[in-house]
């Protein structure tokens, strides 16, 4: 090996290509790409991030935080905090169970169960919310039986959480599938060979190989039920400090010409989407270094 | 497959498949089926009628139209940025890569109120193209601009882990052998990159097609002109006219489950070339 390849591996990412005149481009086209991609990134995702910060505050600090303590604001606001509250821990169950069943198991019809449990991803949030008041509303399947007893899902709090459950339904399954299967069974074989009950092996050997995916997924899952829209404006019924989540009131008060207002509420669901972004940018890192040390070894 | 897989050594077989299989039935197959039922109660002519009426097929064409547009758009520029963020090191870069994700993190809702503050005449881009009479916000063109945004992480994001698991040595044999850096980008690494772009591009699309809520506030929402399909499930649901919406539904659905087994075989096709997924 030449002096320049042993270099070369002690680089890592960009820095590897252009050490390398084989793979390194002219200085024109390095400035031509990242002046065009940069451009994009800015005029299409930065700049929209800023302006939700600089229309919240546009009418002063005062207005800003008024807002954000309006009744309607905090009933919004925890309302959000309830769905995601709900939604998540039993997506969390499912991608477990879904994972376990998946990756330790064969059985026919695998490949159709993990393309089913996609599915959510590709339906429109629009048709994420019909599907439950066809099922719920008035005139659906269950929902006479649920007026007679007084029960409301449609256009009550049931059938929000119902809408957020489904729209983040993958999130954490999808992450632990694949990772389960890499892993695959050997080390909770091990653990029950040596007598280890079936859940100490998956609190003791299967979860911590597990924690970063999981809490990655938990992340992202999150994320989608505090913020998402359609699906949730489908079977809410907007009614003010009942029904609305803070993407709901975010929509009324920008309906209602209260810009200042609704921006005040959007920025903190932008600032919900930084610390995700932030977090899930830690997990990553975290995850990369295991790896690292797992080929160290 | 190894003989022990007939022999389950580990516990829990039947309660994860039992539990997965009933969760999924309930939240998903179950209420997704009644839209198929729900429309079967309809005859052929009043489903046809409902899905093909003037101002639902101008919907579908700017909702496909707009969407495939975006995505284009994504895969040239996203992979323009995917490039840049693996093969150039320049200040900010790992900010920048953190951003990308954004449009999975921030609320749609967020995105739509935000694009239309930029994008309106009185906004920091909607004023530069005022004078020359190019209206963004309010327009089939706000559409595209929203579709643009949330599609944005889909095609770098399938892309950059090719671009970076690519080993130095196949530009090296292609500049040992003369090709200058066009030739071995074309020759070399789009072939490589191909089944990942193509990927990010139908996710793109697939996403872009559903979307409601960042298009609604920046479409203004013109009958026949800027009106997204989604939009005619909501109008029609909030007349109760169920089985129109219903029917809409159904199209929309089709064409979704349509668009994840494209996704799966490229991603087959994907994982076919490198052993991995994206």
């Amino acid at each position: 090996m030449t002096a320049a390849a042993t270099f070369d591996a002690r680089l890592h990412g960009a820095g590897k290509f252009e050490a390398n005149p084989a793979t390194r481009d002219a200085g024109w086209v390095k400035l031509v790409v990242l002046g065009l991609g940069l451009t994009y990134f800015v005029i299409f995702l930065l700049l929209p991030l800023i302006a939700v910060f600089v229309e919240a505050f546009r009418k002063g600090a005062d207005t800003y935080f008024s807002a954000l303590i309006e009744p309607d604001a905090l009933s919004a606001v925890k309302l959000t905090l309830l769905a995601a509250a709900i939604a998540v821990p039993l997506n969390l169950v499912f991608g477990l169970a879904a994972a376990w069943a998946i990756a330790k198991f064969e059985f026919r019809g695998k490949n159709l169960l993990i393309t089913l449990i996609d599915l959510p991803f590709s339906v429109s949030p629009v048709v994420a919310g019909l599907i439950y008041v066809l099922v719920f509303g008035r005139q659906g399947w269950f929902g006479p039986w649920f007026i007679d007893h007084d029960i409301k899902i449609i256009f009550a709090v049931p059938a929000i959480v119902l809408a957020t459950i489904f729209v983040t339904f993958p999130f954490i399954a999808r992450e632990l599938i694949p990772l389960m299967q890499a892993q695959g069974k050997d080390e909770e074989e091990a653990a029950i060979s040596l007598g280890a009950s079936g859940l100490q092996t998956f609190l003791r050997v299967t979860i911590p190989n597990i924690k970063w995916a999981l809490l990655y997924g938990v992340i992202l899952c999150n994320a989608r039920a505090m913020g998402e829209f359609g699906a949730v404006s489908v079977v809410s019924g907007h009614i003010r400090g009942e029904t609305n989540t803070m993407p709901l009131y975010v929509e009324i008060l920008y309906n209602e010409y209260q810009f200042a207002a609704a921006f005040a509420v959007a920025s903190l669901l932008a600032l919900l989407a930084l610390v995700t972004l932030a977090l899930k940018t830690y997990v990553e890192w975290r995850a990369s270094k295991l790896v690292v040390e797992g080929q160290g070894q | 497959m190894s003989a022990s897989v007939n022999k389950r050594v580990l516990p829990g077989f039947g309660l994860s498949l039992g539990f997965t299989l009933v969760y999924l039935s309930l939240i998903v197959l179950i209420p997704l089926s009644a839209v198929f039922l729900k429309s079967s109660t309809m005859t052929w002519n009043e489903f046809w009628t409902a899905v093909t009426a003037p101002r639902v097929v101008a919907s579908y064409r700017l909702t496909f139209g707009a969407a495939f547009l975006a995505a284009c758009i994504n895969a040239v520029f996203g992979l323009l940025l995917a490039w840049g963020l693996t093969r150039y090191t320049f200040p900010g870069r790992k900010l920048v890569d953190a951003l990308i994700d954004l449009p999975f993190a921030l609320p749609t809702a967020v995105a739509g109120i935000a694009l239309t503050a930029i994008y309106a005449k009185n906004g920091w881009i909607g004023s530069l193209l005022d004078p020359f009479g190019i209206k963004i916000a309010f327009g089939p063109a706000g559409v595209l601009v929203a579709l643009v945004f949330i599609g944005l992480p889909f095609v770098v994001r399938t892309v950059q882990p090719i671009l970076e698991d690519l080993e130095t040595e196949f530009e090296e044999a292609a500049a040992s052998l003369g090709a200058n850096r066009w030739t071995a980008f074309i020759r070399v690494v789009f072939p490589t990159v191909l089944p990942a772009l193509m990927t990010g591009f139908a996710l793109a699309f697939a996403r872009a097609v559903g979307e409601y809520g960042s298009v609604i506030f920046i479409a203004g929402n013109i009958p026949m002109v800027s009106e997204i399909t989604p939009l005619i499930i909501i109008t029609k649901l909030e007349q109760f006219d169920y089985r129109g919406a219903t029917a809409i539904a159904a199209v929309m659905l089709i064409i979704s489950f349509i668009m994840l087994l494209i996704v799966n075989a490229l991603q087959a096709w994907n994982a076919r070339r490198f052993g991995r997924t994206v």
